[in-house]
């Protein structure tokens, strides 16, 4: 037994040791300037949390969490949510603190009007005037809530617009319209949103409504149409899984977001998009500081340090969305500004619509239908094959139990 | 017979094959030479050496590795103190309270077990204002909860075996009680000791759901790495990841397995030793 | 006298306030969410809004007991015929059947979607014989082979434990009194592996009822189970008090079933099997 304990110690110890790899990871060079900036604030040893979409920052050739703690000595607890709904469940329900979060347009409208975040100290974010591109993104935060400016709290990352992605070699005919996701022959080829938002946009452009009515009776259609679709296609509800589902060639339709669609289409040529005419959704990400923050200095170095010409392309060529920094944009090397999908010409996005914050009424009814829209099943198989294991195991059961009561009986004579 | 004996080898087979066929794949896949998880071109380590630089999931290990110790050690020693306890309680109610209690975080679902330690770690937080309860001690806290239950479960039927009269004869002939204990208690449960501690250790590596809902972003263990890895596009990486932990694991088991047969031949030797005596 | 029981304070207390603290008290919390609103107020809304989710239970009822019905009938077999084999044999096999317990689910989970896609390995070599490609991903069958392969050894390992203990006597007492192989199976062997079968039942039942990620991958968010219904409560839709009712009312029922398990097959094992 003594050896039992030292095998596992040794093991302990040799994983422990594969815990610390030699890593031979070079380092971006920075300008002296920059290299002292860093230094100067005097963070070293703090700690910040982020808080950011999956698959929402460069971390392979140039891994921008690392060059932050290497240039600026603090260290990131770099965690990852799915849906903005998910972030806020986490950032409300407590017990955790967050210094940056980075989630989407109606969400920050939710979280400013719920007193949620901490002003941005913009002398702290030197880079903003240097390289945030004002001119062009400026009209999205320029906007009041609650007598809140916006941007007195966000500061964009990325936009974009989601987008109909389709595979050629299955989806002969360019569709020009979300309803081909509502088209029988696809049926099990057709991967939605797992997010209520992001899906009731769908229905909801086919109905011609707006994306932030407050009437039930117009969710419920939209609901309806939903429930419609999931009758005859059976779509798949998925997020980032999309990327490998639609890779694969194993779907041929898709709603997803634009850069997305770049990256996609990198691994599978046959991929193709289409901005559908009912209109999309244009969305921005933005860096937010939550006031359950404990290293506001170090999370306004987090956003400056994003907002660095070279982290910056660095980040959108990882993730391929449209960024709000005109020193990407301007760089000769950044490999997407040709990009129509990414950066859509204004008139093919022009019934565009934006999310909005919802009153919590409307929320909650989205999300009762939302549960209701997927959580119906219609295999009705599965009701019957079950009720017959139970019968099944209920017989067993009380077979046992009549053996059980003969035995005792002969015992007992 | 013989035509049965080996039928029925070819079913245990078959069933193995259903049990090892995805891990198999796993394995094969994390050896491809492109970043896809469904076709397989070419071979390379590419993932391997991609692995040992991945910072999130190399500190991922490491706090699952330590979270895994710390709490193993800590539910064994509460474990085995609960246990004797347990074992020497007259109440009977009182008695059939403990076990009641301890057999519910085994019998709970783990979503709901994790939920309410969520909710119960939450609610301390707010009442304390601590704005960042969730992290290491609570998922310290949560794994020691379950591992609880399953360490005394496998220290209790060892404990009826012993005697107790040698217990208190120890103490009669002027031995304290906690010598006595070591001196004659201990040596009678320690293997029940043992394998509660290596069961402790194990469903701490491997729990997700309960670490799911009391982790927060300073301490992410490796299930909960996986899992957020899951949700993005999964690259082979994570099959070279889960093809070491396989390597580790059954080296691991085969090791237990020779020491096994060792000590159990040496107990015989033992034995047949006495008989000749 | 008094010092044992002094030293029986010392032993036993600190497990006691530790329970008390941490299994009873967040099971109160559960309670205290699911009848109370978001603002603290005491509210009956919740366990009234569980009746839409009945059929979700229902289902997911169900798919548990088809998984433990499939686990039960694989690993029975597997179980009898493994005990009967020579000892390294089954030494070895049981190190094998624990193996894959140790592993993260999650991958285990995953890697069955490179097996069942749509261009997984099934369906690329049916199409070496130009079949398919076969739904086989995202359909109800996946979901519960996921369970089965998930929590097969968890039926198979109570089940061996029982039937390998089994005294040998009694079958050859049985055999002996004319009993044929069929019949010895089913008068001593089968009734005296009930309480491997209940702990094995219980064992894959509970986690296949309340699982989560195996309907999300293997289900392609078509299949929504009470797991599901209750981790969106908490982790996406934060309805604390829905998630915490939904739960308080699968504890109950899961609760019922085991205590239903345990009176009709008289398990007074103190979880000895389980192991």
């Amino acid at each position: 037994m003594k050896k039992i304990f030292a095998i596992v110690l040794s093991m302990i110890i040799l994983a422990s040791a594969l815990a610390f790899p030699v890593s031979a990871y070079d380092y971006l060079d920075y300008s002296q300037e920059t290299i002292d900036y860093y230094k100067n604030l005097g963070l070293q040893g703090t700690t910040i949390n982020v808080y950011n979409w999956g698959e929402y920052i460069s971390d392979e050739d140039i891994d921008v969490v690392r060059e932050f703690e290497h240039l600026t000595g603090i260290s990131v607890n770099y965690t990852t949510f799915e849906s903005n709904e998910n972030m806020y469940s986490k950032i409300v329900g407590g017990g955790v603190s967050y210094d940056i979060i980075i989630p989407s347009d109606y969400m920050v409208e939710k979280l400013i009007n719920e007193g949620m975040l901490e002003k941005i100290d913009y002398s702290n974010i030197p880079n903003y005037d240097n390289y945030y591109d004002k001119e062009k993104y400026g009209y999205l935060t320029d906007t009041t809530i609650n007598d809140e400016k916006v941007s007195d709290y966000a500061i964009i990352y990325n936009v974009g617009t989601t987008i109909l992605i389709y595979n050629t070699k299955y989806v002969k005919e360019k569709p020009d319209s979300w309803t081909v996701m509502w088209d029988e022959q696809y049926k099990g080829k057709v991967l939605m949103f797992n997010n209520p938002r992001d899906s009731f946009a769908i229905a909801q452009f086919i109905l011609g409504q707006s994306l932030n009515t407050t009437d039930p009776d117009e969710w419920d259609a939209a609901a309806a149409l939903l429930k419609e679709q999931k009758d005859k296609v059976s779509p798949s509800y998925v997020m980032d899984e999309v990327f490998v589902d639609m890779e694969s060639g194993d779907y041929y339709l898709a709603a997803y977001y634009a850069g997305d669609y770049e990256l996609m289409h990198e691994n599978n040529p046959d991929l193709d998009y289409v901005l559908p005419k009912e209109g999309v959704n244009s969305f921005y990400d933005a860096f937010l500081i939550p006031n359950s923050t404990q290293n506001k200095a170090g999370a306004e170095a987090f956003i400056n340090f994003m907002l660095e010409p070279e982290i910056a392309l660095a980040n959108a060529e990882y993730i391929y969305y449209a960024t709000a920094n005109k020193s990407v944009i301007e760089n000769e090397d950044y490999s997407l500004a040709e990009s129509k999908a990414v950066y859509p010409d204004p008139e093919d996005i022009a019934n565009a619509q934006v999310f909005h914050d919802l009153p919590t009424e409307t929320l909650q009814y989205m999300n009762t239908l939302w549960t209701k829209v997927k959580g119906e099943n219609n295999a009705n198989s599965i009701y019957i094959v079950s009720l017959i294991c139970l019968i099944a195991i209920a017989a067993i059961i009380v077979v046992t139990l009549l053996r059980k009561r003969k035995m005792r009986k002969y015992y007992k004579v | 017979m013989t035509k049965n004996s080996k039928l029925s080898k070819i079913y245990i087979i078959l069933i193995f094959i259903f049990l090892y066929a995805p891990m198999a794949v796993t394995m094969v896949y994390s050896f491809n030479g492109t970043e896809s998880t469904y076709v397989m071109s070419g071979l390379s380590t590419q993932w391997y050496l991609k692995l040992f630089h991945d910072n999130a999931t190399m500190n991922a290990l490491k706090n699952t590795i330590i979270l895994a110790v710390v709490s193993a050690a800590i539910s064994t020693v509460f474990g085995t103190m609960a246990a004797v306890g347990i074992n020497n309680m007259r109440n009977k109610y009182l008695k059939s309270a403990v076990m009641t209690t301890t057999n519910i975080p085994m019998m709970n679902p783990e979503i709901v077990t994790g939920i309410s330690m969520m909710l119960l770690f939450v609610f301390a937080g707010a009442l304390l204002h601590k704005k960042d309860v969730l992290g290491f001690t609570t998922l310290l806290i949560a794994h020691i909860t379950f591992e609880l239950p399953y360490v005394i479960l496998s220290i209790l039927p060892k404990l009826k075996q012993t005697d107790i009269c040698i217990y208190e004869a120890a103490q009669d002939l002027g031995c304290h009680p906690l010598k006595a204990f070591f001196k004659v208690v201990f040596p009678e449960i320690r293997p029940g000791i043992v394998s509660g501690a290596i069961m402790a250790f194990t469903l701490s590596l491997d729990d997700f759901i309960i670490s799911y809902f009391t982790n927060g972003p300073s301490f992410q263990t490796l299930p909960i790495h996986i899992f957020s890895m899951t949700k993005k596009r999964v690259k082979p990486d994570m099959y070279a990841l889960s093809t070491i932990i396989f390597v580790i694991i059954f080296i691991l088991l085969i090791l237990m397995n020779i020491a096994q047969v060792k000590s159990e031949k040496n107990k015989k030797k033992k034995k047949s030793g006495e008989m000749d005596l | 006298m008094k010092k044992s029981s002094f030293v029986q304070t010392v032993l036993n207390s600190p497990y006691i306030i530790w329970s008390a603290i941490f299994v009873i008290v967040p099971l109160l919390m559960v309670i205290y969410y699911a009848f109370t609103n978001e603002s603290g107020d005491f509210s009956l809304n919740n366990i009234i809004e569980i009746k839409d989710y009945a059929s979700t239970f229902l289902l997911s009822v169900g798919y548990g007991a088809v998984a433990t019905f499939i686990c039960l009938i694989l690993a029975y077999p597997f179980a009898y015929f493994l005990s009967h084999s020579g000892a390294s044999f089954q030494r070895m096999s049981i190190m094998l059947v624990m193996l894959p317990m140790w592993m993260s689910f999650l991958i285990r989970t995953y890697s069955w979607m490179t097996i069942l896609g749509d261009s997984g390995l099934i369906n690329r070599f049916l199409g070496l014989f130009s079949i398919g490609p076969a739904a086989m991903l995202n359909t109800p069958q996946a979901v519960i082979l996921g369970m089965v392969y998930n929590f097969l050894p968890y039926m198979i390992l109570p089940l061996y434990t029982v039937i390998s203990k089994m005294d040998g006597s009694l079958i050859e007492a049985a055999q002996d009194l004319g009993c044929g192989k069929l019949q010895t199976l089913k008068k001593v062997v089968l009734p005296l592996s009930v309480p491997g079968i209940a702990s094995g039942v219980t064992m894959v039942f509970v986690p296949s009822v309340s699982t989560f990620y195996i309907t999300q991958k293997l289900g392609g968010g078509q299949i929504t189970l009470i797991g599901d219904v209750i981790e969106g409560q908490f982790q996406t839709a934060y309805n604390y008090n829905l998630g915490a009712a939904l739960s308080l009312v699968l504890m109950v029922m899961i609760l019922i079933c085991l205590g239903v398990l345990g009176y009709f097959t008289d398990d007074k094992d103190d979880g000895g099997v389980l192991m």
